[in-house]
């Protein structure tokens, strides 16, 4: 599938915002992390941002940008109505618990209520986001039971990644966030590594045999296309990866998503001042460009059926 | 709404047969003929002179090759357009309500003035009968030619998709395929019309009919294996060695 900026920015960004959000909802609302008007500030106002410019962006794909009120209207039966009617929806509780934490100081009662609420909303948003692939048939690469857990874990590991930085320029040592930090590396690797394996070792079931009803025994080959240059489908979902370029990109994906970021985070926790900031603040921008490395492959890997009747061998 | 119908009334579509198909793209053009004038005028072309020509078309003919061990190879050309799909999530993946199902005769179309050109329904179609129109904005795609096969103007026998009635070999066939008595049904029943890529579950409305079975070797024509060499007597033969020499 072609890597398209805009939703690659889109699930990145938001998916860090909102793992961001749901985690001062909960830390917040746990009463584990002093309620400073300004900490809340800068850690609501960073999450919502990231998440207000990721939604911006996901329009900017769209043929026409003016209509998408619309999107909201089939949550029946549409996932990515649901992400829409989702992500409305958080900011309701995420910006009365940003009015409980940075005006009145206060997350505890109701505040605390809604710094819950934003934070399962934001969760919800971010499942939507993935189910949207996941109920995808044609694509196996995310039509598998590997999309939904990769894209929550990892939105909370972007997060935790964010509030390990929050909490350190505001001067807070917990353990309990560095150590959710530490683990949902290490757990998001560990997912994300297994992601590739299973599409290393799988394909879809559909051939071009099965594509265009010839069951019998042959071997079918392209004669002939029906267009001289690349059409609409072609550039859409005919998109393909070098395999050595994709390779290369995984190990990039591995080290500056995952593996450094670990250790960062994990070297964080026994350092104190500003050598804790720096390694939070390297684990944060390593941790980004491996994601987006890692999102990028997402789409670029994916194979859609279509391209069963341009000539591929499987899909 | 882009929830489907549980049920529609009829099952309008297209048996397409492979076996008499010569690939002439007669079909192809014919309906980016009537459709650019359509329900979902107009169907844009883009450098349609230059190098990279571009454009949205509903229907596409593919020409593959089988190759069948030691029998002679098979050329097939495959017409491919909307299957109109029992379980179409093409329609259910709509965000909008801009894609739909008809509940009267299961035709899918889009309603344009909704749509958001998001593609994700073209994403959603295994088959790739979506295409998306930048000019405009928004995804298109095959309408059955719902413009003509409901179209009172038009004189009862032209009540067809414009595919159909262009196919010079009579490989397009349209109808109900709801109704197990109508030509479509029966021509799918006799020559076991098939379902592509029925793994995903979408139920195609439309069939695809498999090439009938080749007669490879002589005998099944009826003809000798070889030719036996006539042995001519009396002037005949007279003249077979005199010219022989």
């Amino acid at each position: 599938m072609h890597p398209a900026f805009s939703v690659i920015f889109f699930t990145t960004c938001s998916g860090a915002g909102y793992g961001l959000l749901a985690l001062m909802g909960i830390f917040g609302a746990a009463g584990m992390v002093p309620a400073d008007p300004w900490m809340g500030f800068t850690g609501l106002a960073f999450a919502l941002s990231l998440v207000s410019i990721g939604l911006l962006a996901s329009t900017f794909h769209l043929g026409r940008p003016e209509r998408a009120w619309r999107a909201l209207t089939q949550w029946r039966s549409s996932w990515l109505a649901r992400e829409g009617v989702m992500a409305v929806l958080t900011y309701i509780p995420a910006g009365l618990f940003g009015l409980g934490w940075v005006w009145f100081e206060d997350t505890t009662g109701l505040w605390a209520v809604a710094g819950v609420v934003a934070a399962i909303l934001a969760w919800l948003t971010v499942m939507s986001t993935a189910m949207i692939y996941r109920s995808l048939k044609p694509i196996h690469q995310w039509h598998n039971d590997w999309t939904v857990p990769s894209y929550v874990l990892l939105s909370v590991m972007s997060g935790a990644v964010l509030m390990s930085l929050l909490i350190q320029l505001f001067g807070v040592s917990n353990p309990y966030i560095q150590g959710l930090t530490v683990v949902t590396l290490a757990l998001g690797w560990g997912l994300k590594t297994m992601y590739w394996k299973f599409n290393e070792r799988t394909s879809g079931l559909p051939t071009v045999n099965s594509a265009i009803g010839i069951d019998a025994a042959g071997d079918v080959s392209v004669l002939e296309l029906p267009h001289t240059s690349a059409n609409y489908l072609m550039k859409e979902m005919g998109f393909k990866v070098a395999q050595k370029h994709a390779d290369k990109l995984r190990r990039i994906s591995h080290l500056t998503g995952f593996a450094l970021p670990l250790v960062f985070s994990l070297g964080a926790m026994f350092v104190e001042g500003y050598s804790a900031l720096a390694f939070v603040v390297l684990a944060w921008a390593l941790c980004s460009i491996g994601i987006i490395v890692e999102r990028w492959l997402f789409f670029a890997e994916a194979k859609h059926t279509v391209n069963l009747y341009y000539g591929a061998s499987g899909a | 709404m882009t929830s489907l119908p549980t049920h529609t009334h009829k099952k309008l579509g297209l048996v397409i047969d492979l076996d008499t198909c010569v690939g002439c793209h007669a079909c192809a053009t014919n309906c980016k003929e009537w459709n650019t004038g359509g329900h979902s005028a107009p169907l844009p072309d883009v450098n349609p002179y230059g190098a990279e020509p571009d454009g949205v078309w509903f229907n596409r003919v593919h020409s593959f090759e089988v190759q069948r061990g030691d029998r002679p190879n098979l050329t097939i050309n495959f017409p491919r357009s909307c299957l109109h799909c029992e379980n179409a999530e093409c329609v259910t993946v709509c965000p909008t309500g801009a894609s739909y199902k008809r509940v009267e005769d299961g035709i899918v179309l889009v309603n344009t003035d909704k749509c958001i050109g998001c593609k994700l329904c073209s994403w959603a179609c295994p088959y790739g009968a979506r295409e998306f129109d930048a000019d405009e904005g928004v995804m298109k795609k095959c309408t059955l030619c719902i413009d003509r096969i409901y179209n009172e103007n038009l004189d009862p026998e032209d009540r067809q998709p414009a595919c159909v009635l262009t196919c010079p070999t009579g490989a397009r066939h349209f109808g109900d395929l709801n109704d197990p008595e109508s030509r479509v049904s029966q021509l799918t029943a006799a020559r076991h019309g098939r379902d592509l890529m029925p793994e995903l579950g979408y139920k195609p409305t439309n069939k695809y009919l498999p090439p009938r079975a080749r007669k490879v070797d002589s005998l099944d024509v009826g003809a000798p294996e070889e030719l036996v060499p006539i042995v001519a007597d009396g002037f005949l033969g007279w003249l077979d060695n005199i010219l022989s020499k």
